[in-house]
C-alpha cells in the first residue's frame, strides 16, 4: 500500500483554483519530487498535506488513515513531517534544542517532574540529548549543538530543519525546496544526505525543487504541476523528456 | 551538555545573589544602618520582584505582551487576604496561615489566569495587550464592588449593594474599602524564600520539555504547528504559571498591608506597566535582571529622598541610562569584552586549548 494516497484534491481560495484534481501515489521508501513553474501551487499543495489549509475537495490518506482536514498538529503525530521554503527555525534555541522541540511528542514526561526534576526528568532528557545528538551527526551538526540555531550559516539551517523533522519520527518527509539559496557544492553534499536520509532511516520523501540537476539526480519519480494540476507524472526521465513538461516549465 | 552546564551555572549565580542580598540586608538590620523606611520598602520590593518574575515569564518566554498583570496580583491579594481574614481565629500558627492564604490566592490567580488566557490567547501582539489592559481593570473594578460579609446567618455576597450584616456580622471584603485588618504576615524572609522558590518553577519550567515547546511556540509558531507542538496548551500553561505567580505577589502584598483596597494605583494599569517597566529594564526573559530592576526601581526614590524635588528627575535619569545600558548594541558589545563571565569565559576556552 502507497503510504500516501491523494485522490482528487483540490482547494479555492475565493474564485482562484490554487489546486486542482491532483492525484498521487507514493510508495513507501521513494524519492518524489514535484516541481512545476512559480505559482502553480506546489508549496499549496505541502500546506494541505500537512493541514495547514482544508482541502475543498479531494481526500488525503496517510498509510490507509485519512487524514483529510486534520489539524497539523495531527497530521505531524500521525506521520508527516516538513520543512519551510523560508527557513522556519526556532532562532533563539540552541541547534540542540530545535532537535529536541521535535523530540517533544515522541519523549515525553509531565510539565510537574520537569519543574520538581523527579527521576522522569532526567531519564528523558538523557535519551532526548543521546537521540538528537545522533540525528545532528547524520548531518555534521553535532559540533554546532550549543551554538544558537540563528547563528548556523544558510546551509546549516537547512540541514538543521531536516533534522528537526525527521526528529518527529515521520512515515513521510516533506522538503520544500530544500536547496534554495545554496551553492552547487552544497547541492551536492545535500543531495548525499537526502539520499542517506532515505537509506538509515527507511523514509519517504516529497520534495519541491527547481534545481533541475538535484531532481533529476535524486527523485525517482516526478510530478509537474501547472497552474494547480498536473501536467504529467511518471518516471523521472520520461517526464522529463515529455514535451508538455518542456513546453511548460523547462523551456525548449 | 555544555551550554545546560552553563545555564546552570548562570541560575546558581541568581540563587546566590537572591541569598547574599538577604544576608547582607540582615546584617544591615541588625547593626541598625538601615533606616526605617527602607526596611519597610523589603517586602514591596521582593512583592514586585515576584511580580516582575511572572511577567517576564509571559513576556519573555512565551511572547506575549501583557499590560494586566496587576488585576492577577489583585486577585491573589484579595483571594489570599480573605482566606487568611476568615482563618485567622481558626488557625493561630502565623507562618501556617500564610501558607494556606498563599495557597489560595496562587491557585484564584491561577484559575483566573487559565479562564482569561481562553479567550485572550487567540489574540495576537498589541491586540492582547489592549485585552490584558481590559481585563486588568475589570477585575479591580468587580473587586471595588464586591462585598462579602459573614453574620449569625451565614455568608452573604453582592455585588454592588452591601446588605445589611447582624450585630455580630463582619465584613471580609467591604466594597470599596477593601479587606480590613488583615493579619501583617509578611516579612522579609518570607519574601526572599518565596522568590528563592518562583525562581526555582521558572528556570526548571524554561528549562524542561513544557518550556522548550513555549519558547518554540514563541519564535516560530508555525513550525512549532508542524513539529506536532499543541499550541493552545502550552499558551495557556505560560500564562497561568505567569498569572499564578503574580498571585503569590499579591499575596504577600496584601498580608504587608492591615487593609487591601484595589486602587488604580496600587492594581491599576500603572502598577501593570511599572512591573512591565522592571521587566524591560532587567531585560526580556532575564529572571535575574527583573529582580535587581525591580530591586533599584523601588529602592531608588527612598534613597533620593534627600534630593527633594530632584528626585523624580534622578529616577527617570537612571531609567533611560539602566535601559540604555541593557539595550544600546555598542555597550551590549562592551559589557561582553569586560564582564567578569566572559573573561571567566576566555579563560576556560584557554584552558581548553
Amino acid at each position: 500500500m502507497a503510504v500516501l494516497e491523494v485522490k482528487n484534491l483540490g482547494i479555492s481560495f475565493g474564485g482562484l483554483r490554487a489546486v486542482d484534481g491532483v492525484t498521487v501515489a507514493i510508495e513507501k521508501g521513494e524519492l518524489y519530487g514535484l516541481i512545476g513553474p512559480n505559482g502553480a501551487g506546489k508549496t499549496t499543495i505541502f500546506n494541505l498535506l500537512t493541514g495547514v489549509y482544508r482541502p475543498t475537495d479531494g481526500t488525503i490518506f496517510l498509510d490507509g488513515e485519512n487524514i483529510t482536514g486534520k489539524k497539523t498538529t495531527y497530521i505531524n503525530k500521525a506521520g508527516i513531517a516538513r520543512t519551510f521554503q523560508n527557513i522556519r527555525l526556532f532562532h533563539a534555541l540552541s541547534v540542540l534544542d530545535n532537535v529536541k522541540v521535535g523530540l517533544h511528542n515522541g519523549h515525553s514526561y509531565s510539565t510537574l517532574s520537569g519543574i520538581l526534576r523527579l527521576p522522569q526528568y532526567h531519564r528523558t532528557e538523557r535519551e532526548m540529548d543521546e537521540k538528537a545528538m545522533e540525528l545532528l551527526k547524520v548531518f555534521d551538526l553535532d559540533g554546532e549543538a550549543g551554538l544558537l540555531a540563528s547563528n548556523l550559516p544558510y546551509g546549516k539551517q537547512r540541514k538543521l530543519e531536516i533534522a528537526r523533522a525527521l526528529a518527529t519520527g515521520p512515515k513521510l518527509l516533506l522538503l520544500d525546496e530544500p536547496a534554495a539559496g545554496m551553492n552547487p557544492n552544497e547541492t551536492q553534499e545535500l543531495m548525499k544526505t537526502i539520499r542517506f536520509v532515505r537509506d538509515t532511516f527507511d523514509m519517504t520523501i516529497l520534495l519541491i525543487e527547481h534545481d533541475m540537476k538535484l531532481v533529476s539526480g535524486i527523485c525517482e519519480k516526478l510530478s509537474v504541476l501547472n497552474f494547480g494540476q498536473i501536467l504529467a507524472q511518471g518516471e523521472t526521465s520520461a517526464v522529463l523528456n515529455d514535451p508538455e513538461v518542456i513546453k511548460a516549465y523547462l523551456g525548449e | 551538555m555544555k551550554g545546560m552546564k552553563k545555564t546552570t551555572k548562570d541560575h546558581l549565580i541568581t540563587f546566590g545573589l537572591v541569598i547574599a542580598v538577604y544576608i547582607i540586608v540582615q546584617l544591615l538590620i541588625t547593626t541598625g544602618h538601615m533606616s526605617s523606611l527602607m526596611q519597610g520598602l523589603l517586602v514591596p520590593v521582593c512583592t514586585y520582584s515576584i511580580v516582575a518574575i511572572g511577567l517576564n515569564l509571559c513576556v519573555g518566554y512565551l511572547g506575549e505582551l501583557s499590560i494586566g498583570h496587576a488585576g492577577f496580583m489583585c486577585v491573589g491579594a484579595f483571594s489570599g487576604g480573605l482566606i487568611s481574614k476568615l482563618l485567622s481565629e481558626t488557625v493561630t500558627n502565623g507562618i501556617l496561615l500564610f501558607v494556606i492564604a498563599l495557597a489560595a490566592g496562587t491557585l484564584m490567580a491561577a484559575l483566573f489566569g487559565f479562564l482569561i488566557g481562553i479567550p485572550v490567547l487567540r489574540l495576537r501582539g498589541d491586540y492582547l495587550a489592549i485585552v490584558t489592559l481590559a481585563f486588568g481593570e475589570i477585575i479591580k473594578n468587580i473587586i471595588n464592588v464586591l462585598y462579602i460579609g459573614k453574620d449569625g446567618r451565614g455568608f452573604h455576597f453582592s455585588l454592588s449593594t452591601p446588605v445589611e450584616l447582624e450585630e455580630d456580622g463582619l465584613w471580609l471584603i467591604n466594597g470599596a474599602k477593601g479587606i480590613a485588618k488583615i493579619s501583617r504576615l509578611s516579612s522579609f524572609t518570607i519574601g526572599v524564600i518565596l522568590i528563592l522558590i518562583c525562581l526555582f518553577v521558572v528556570y526548571n519550567l524554561v528549562n524542561s520539555r513544557s518550556g522548550r515547546a513555549i519558547m518554540a511556540i514563541r519564535d516560530n509558531r508555525i513550525s512549532a504547528e508542524s513539529v506536532g507542538i499543541n499550541i493552545t496548551k502550552y499558551k495557556l500553561m505560560a500564562f497561568t504559571i505567569s498569572a499564578a505567580i503574580a498571585g503569590a505577589g499579591g499575596v504577600l502584598y496584601a498580608h504587608n498591608l492591615s487593609t487591601v483596597t484595589a486602587t488604580p494605583a496600587n492594581f491599576g494599569y500603572n502598577m501593570s506597566i511599572m512591573i512591565l517597566v522592571f521587566v524591560v529594564l532587567g531585560g526580556i526573559g532575564s529572571f535575574r535582571g527583573s529582580i535587581i530592576a525591580a530591586a533599584i526601581m523601588t529602592l531608588l526614590p527612598e534613597l533620593l529622598r534627600g534630593l527633594y524635588d530632584y528626585r523624580m528627575l534622578i529616577y527617570s535619569i537612571v531609567l533611560i541610562v539602566m535601559m540604555l545600558f541593557n539595550w544600546s548594541p555598542k555597550i551590549k558589545d562592551w559589557r561582553e569584552a569586560h564582564s567578569l563571565k566572559g573573561r571567566l569565559g576566555k579563560k576556560t576556552a584557554k584552558e581548553a586549548e
